[in-house]
């Protein structure tokens, strides 16, 4: 598509006219309400299904839905995530669930928050949630554990419950 | 393996087929899948394995086979243009159970076959749970892999699927899952046939047949775990390495078993320097397809939180470096007389180790220790040294083997003998007790574990294990094999030969071993058993020594 | 007292005012260009006054980050001073500053107060005073040129070039801009140009002077680096220019430089069309009292043109290569030698008061 330029007319190239009306706009900004966010102090809303930082869930029975199956650990582009599985001991509750990650850490210096890991879980059992701000003072902070990526999680209902027709 | 076809029937007479329009010569009484492996044409199947009897039962490996078309006379029909006519029989056969004959036609990519085989997937995945993330298999699943290759996308199977009993303990080590079974029989007849200790079977019928072992019977014996190998689907599973690490994830190593003088092939897998398994690797000279649990779970010293990963002079931690520099005045000093040193070398080092370690004993009494049990039949020597032959050939052993150890006890404690080296062995299991060794006014271990010896050793040098090294063993027939490094601890220890190495260029030996190549060919050239090897000469399959 | 020690003084105080004022404009610049664009800009550092237990600063003025300078400049310091292997040293180090010692110097000719105690606020008083003035500002050419050319790679070389191709265009429409003025005032001491306009009117109250005085703040955006002529540090379409290699300190002493020449031109623009240091209603002469106010007067109108300087910045596009060369050379200089024509025929028809 071709678009004519009009040609200027003499009081538009003067110029000056146009330069004290944009100046006369940018002043008139100066007293404008300002949309900066005051970080932390002021905290965005975060709205639902924000993909944040990978954490665990756990199902309404509070069963940990992560089985092991490393898949995550797999994919992960970063390579963030490692797993150590263990099998249910005799007497646990789930041990028809026969596996369930020991030890489940991310290590969130390195995580690049791309989903692959949610993507990738058959289990649906590591999402990327609410949680954006992800700060430690050392590495050590920042190997996030099975333990803490629960607490993070807190619980997704399960809608298929294969575990109980199993 | 390309370095062992395996051959029916050797010097057989041959056949002539086509498969898939490729013309093919094999020995008469090859079967289809042998036959098609040769030309690279892939036939699918599960219950067949070339070392177990045919059982023909998972009818994975149906292909179209059709022969010469014979006319009322009995003679060949021709075509108009003078080639043999073929006419293909009706229906599929099997490739497993049908052996070739003069001028077959084999067909394995038809639509008739892949909807033969569509099928055949169809039925193994209408009972076997999808429960892919927890399986261990995953990643190694016959069933997954044919899933892909040759199955559908989506199962059609509305109804409930049949349950089986799950998490069966089938013996010491191996796990059963009967629920992912698929009915393959391949563990039934490698315990029945290879094993000889029948102790697994089918019950009940149809779909609710089941694996399980005799009554009475456990599955026990020190093969069991070869039928996990077997297993071409998760439904037995090694209690060992069961929910340990996916096996996309491990690296393999070829190696060699050092539990016995057998010296099966193996594979190493490991994963960050850490080895999850030992399985066996194919040599038709040595193990065949199987090894011995025994041997597939010693690796665990391997990773054991204590092995020495640091030198130490009189019991104080140190660099390699440092106990290297402390020590060489001091073994050359003891070396001057050669009387006054003895050597107590081991028949579970490498060649390449033992001939150093000659060299350093050249004049000297040495011996090494023996370890002689029970044995069987099959895979099982009942030398436990993986070296034996080897510390014959390089005279580091007495004749017979740990005869000299009462006589180094009495120079130590005449005080004729003043310096024991010991190489990879706790001396004070085999009489030689820490109060003797408190007597030695130089004591010098090599080891990768702490002993008793290691203990009261005015130097350690900290070596490595089987699979952190390069080298080659002798095994009980003089078979000549390779190892690999597989994992590395990252700590001071050095292959146990480069500790030789340095400690012969320590004491004013020359400096002529730049790495394991030059080793083996300085080897290859002094000693005789040894003529003409090289390293690349020996490969993955051993060479047999003259 | 002493002349050498009132001129020593006198240097250091013009120094230390100018590097202070180049410091907290930097920070208003980015206050104000935030506050355009409808932002906070920064609004965090004050300057600590106690470290309280908890290891925790108190401060002033954090609201109006009036610390930022300091910690800007500190981080200037502490950057790693990286020199790339390929360049000339020599050059490479003497090209920032070759770009702000003249932007310094060029502040001994500006008149910046009447007298205080009998002393005159101008560092020397020279009879050619505008002519120093642009003499000198004009070397500030030669630390481009020869940063970039140092830097011994294409970016910085090509950067260098076009800057002094506009520096030396704009110079010429900017020289010609003021003769009206000294036409006018019949010298070319400075002072005597803001005694001038203390007797008669402002030079801007002339509608003959307006003409110059728009060529005059058009050319000296341009000779200062900044939008709409800001070519010889655009980032964005030209890899940065002639300072591209630089960092550390030396980048941050070009940085400088922009901004002393910015209130240098502010000076100048306030001597030369708005009166020095004169106000209506104060007193031409007095004590000490008019003395100071004389002096705060001058820099409220510094800093006053400085921040339109600022303002338009955030306001006006960046012109293209070719438009900036065809305004140097086929608007402003012929419009500059009309409008000398102008005050000539002004002077001539007896318009003009002298």
């Amino acid at each position: 598509m071709r678009i004519e330029r009009k040609p200027l007319t003499i009081w538009e190239r003067l110029y000056l006219p146009a330069i004290i009306s944009g100046m006369m706009l940018t002043f008139s900004h100066l007293f404008r309400k300002k949309v900066t966010l005051r970080y932390p102090e002021q905290k965005p809303e975060i709205p639902p299904g924000y993909r944040g930082q990978p954490v665990l869930v756990k199902d309404e029975d509070g069963r940990v839905k992560c089985v092991a199956c490393q898949l995550c650990e797999f994919v992960c582009p970063p390579r963030a995530i490692r797993i150590k599985p263990m099998a249910y001991p005799d007497n646990a509750k789930y041990k028809k669930v026969e596996k369930t990650p020991d030890e489940f850490e991310i290590d969130m210096i390195r995580c690049i928050f791309c989903g692959y890991c949610e993507e990738v879980c058959p289990e649906q059992a590591i999402f990327l949630r609410g949680p954006y701000s992800v700060t430690g003072l050392s590495r050590k902070d920042m190997m996030f554990n099975k333990e803490k990526l629960l607490e993070l999680g807190g619980t997704m209902p399960d809608p298929i419950k294969k575990w109980q027709k199993k | 393996m390309a370095d062992n076809p395996t051959t029916p029937t050797p010097a057989a007479e041959m056949v002539n087929a086509t498969i898939n329009g490729i013309k093919v010569q094999v020995p008469k009484g090859t079967n289809l899948i042998e036959a098609g492996q040769r030309v690279g044409v892939f036939v699918p199947h599960y219950c067949y394995h070339k070392k177990l009897a045919i059982s023909g039962n998972c009818r994975m490996c149906l292909v179209e086979v059709g022969g010469p078309m014979r006319g009322p006379d009995g003679k060949p029909v021709l075509n108009p243009d003078g080639t043999t006519k073929v006419t293909m029989a009706p229906r599929l056969s099997i490739g497993c159970n049908t052996q070739v004959t003069e001028g077959m036609v084999v067909v394995t990519n038809s639509p008739a076959v892949q909807q033969a085989q569509n099928s055949v997937m169809e039925f193994f995945l209408i009972n076997h749970p999808l429960d892919c993330p927890i399986c261990d298999q995953a990643g190694e699943c016959k069933l997954q892999e044919y899933s892909v290759e040759f199955g559908k996308d989506a199962s059609r199977f509305r109804e409930e699927k049949v349950h089986k009993p799950k998490q069966v303990d089938l013996g010491l080590r191996v796990m059963l899952d009967d629920e992912r079974c698929i009915l393959c029989s391949r563990c039934i007849r490698f315990m029945r046939d290879v094993a000889k200790d029948d102790c697994l079977g089918f019950t009940n019928r149809g779909s609710h047949t089941t694996l399980t072992c005799w009554p009475g019977k456990k599955l026990a014996g020190n093969y069991s775990l070869n039928t996990v190998d077997l297993c071409p689907v998760g439904a037995l599973t090694d209690k060992d390495f069961r929910f340990k690490m996916r096996v996309w994830f491990l690296k393999e190593t070829k190696s060699i078993c050092t539990s016995c003088a057998t010296g099966c092939n193996i594979v190493i897998w490991s994963r960050e320097n850490v080895v999850y398994r030992q399985t066996p690797r194919e040599n038709d000279a040595v193990n065949e397809c199987w090894m011995c649990d025994a041997g597939r779970h010693n690796y665990k010293h391997i990773n054991a939180a204590s092995r020495l990963k640091k030198a130490f002079v009189s019991g104080k931690e140190t660099s390699y470096a440092d106990a290297l520099k402390q020590l060489a005045p001091k073994l050359k000093a003891a070396l001057a007389d050669r009387t006054s040193v003895a050597f107590v070398g081991s028949a579970r080092a490498t060649n390449e180790e033992l001939y150093l370690f000659s060299m350093l004993a050249k004049g000297s009494v040495s011996d090494c220790v023996p370890r002689t049990w029970d044995g069987d039949s099959f895979l099982v020597n009942a030398d436990r040294n993986p070296n034996s032959a080897g510390a014959k050939i390089f005279n580091v052993a007495a004749a017979p083997m740990g005869s000299k150890f009462a006589a180094i006890a009495d120079g130590i404690k005449a005080g004729k003998i003043k310096t024991l080296v010991v190489h990879q062995e706790d001396v004070t299991r085999r009489g030689i007790g820490a109060d003797l060794l408190a007597k030695l006014s130089l004591l010098l271990v090599v080891d990768f574990r702490p002993t008793e010896t290691t203990k009261a050793a005015h130097f350690v040098l900290p070596g490595v294990t089987y699979a952190e090294k390069r080298g080659t063993f002798t095994n009980a027939k003089g078979r000549v094999q390779r190892v690999w490094p597989a994992v590395s601890l990252g700590g001071e220890e050095r292959s146990d030969w480069e500790i030789f190495r340095d400690l012969l260029r320590e004491t004013g030996q020359p400096d002529r071993f730049a790495d394991i190549v030059a080793l083996f060919a300085d080897m290859a050239a002094n000693v005789k058993p040894f003529a003409g090897l090289s390293l690349e000469k020996i490969g993955d399959g051993g060479v047999q020594l003259g | 007292m002493d002349p050498i020690l009132i001129h020593l003084i006198k240097i250091v105080g013009v120094v230390g005012v100018l590097l202070f004022i180049c410091a907290y404009i930097v920070l208003a610049e980015r206050r104000i260009c935030a506050f355009i664009q409808d932002r906070l800009g920064p609004n965090r550092v004050g300057i600590p006054i106690w470290i309280r237990k908890d290891g925790r600063a108190i401060q002033i003025g954090a609201c109006w980050a009036l610390g930022q300078p300091i910690i800007d400049a500190l981080k200037a310091i502490l950057k790693e001073d990286f020199v790339p292997g390929h360049v000339n040293k020599f050059y490479f180090w003497l090209g920032p500053m070759l770009v702000m010692a003249p932007a310094l110097m060029v502040w001994a000719a500006i008149p910046f107060g009447s007298t205080l105690c009998g002393v005159p606020m101008i560092v020397a008083d020279i009879n050619v005073g505008i002519l120093f003035v642009f003499a000198i500002a004009s070397l500030g050419v030669y630390g481009i040129v020869l940063g970039g050319w140092a830097s011994n790679s294409k970016y910085p070389f090509l950067g260098g070039v076009r800057s002094s191709a506009q520096l030396i265009s704009y110079e010429l429409c900017l020289g010609l801009s003021v003769i009206p003025l000294f036409m006018q005032v019949g010298s070319l001491r400075l002072t005597e140009v803001v005694r001038w306009q203390t007797e008669h009117l402002w030079l801007i109250c002339y509608p003959w002077n307006w003409l110059p005085a728009i060529i005059y703040v058009a050319s000296s955006f341009a000779e200062t680096n900044r939008a709409p002529f800001d070519l010889p540090e655009a980032e964005q379409e030209l890899a940065g220019g002639y300072n591209t290699e630089y960092s550390s300190m030396k980048f941050a002493m070009f940085f400088l430089a922009e901004y002393a020449n910015m209130i240098t031109a502010s000076a100048l623009l306030a001597v030369l069309f708005l009166g020095g240091w004169h106000l209506p209603f104060v007193p031409v002469s007095g004590g000490i009292a008019v003395g100071i106010a004389h002096i705060c007067i001058f820099l409220a109108k510094v800093c006053a043109l400085a921040l339109v300087f600022i303002w338009v910045r955030w306001t006006v596009p960046r012109v293209r290569y070719d438009q900036l060369m065809g305004l140097g050379w086929k608007v402003f200089l012929p419009l500059a030698l009309v409008s000398i024509l102008i005050a000539g025929l002004a002077i001539v028809a007896g318009w003009s008061p002298s």
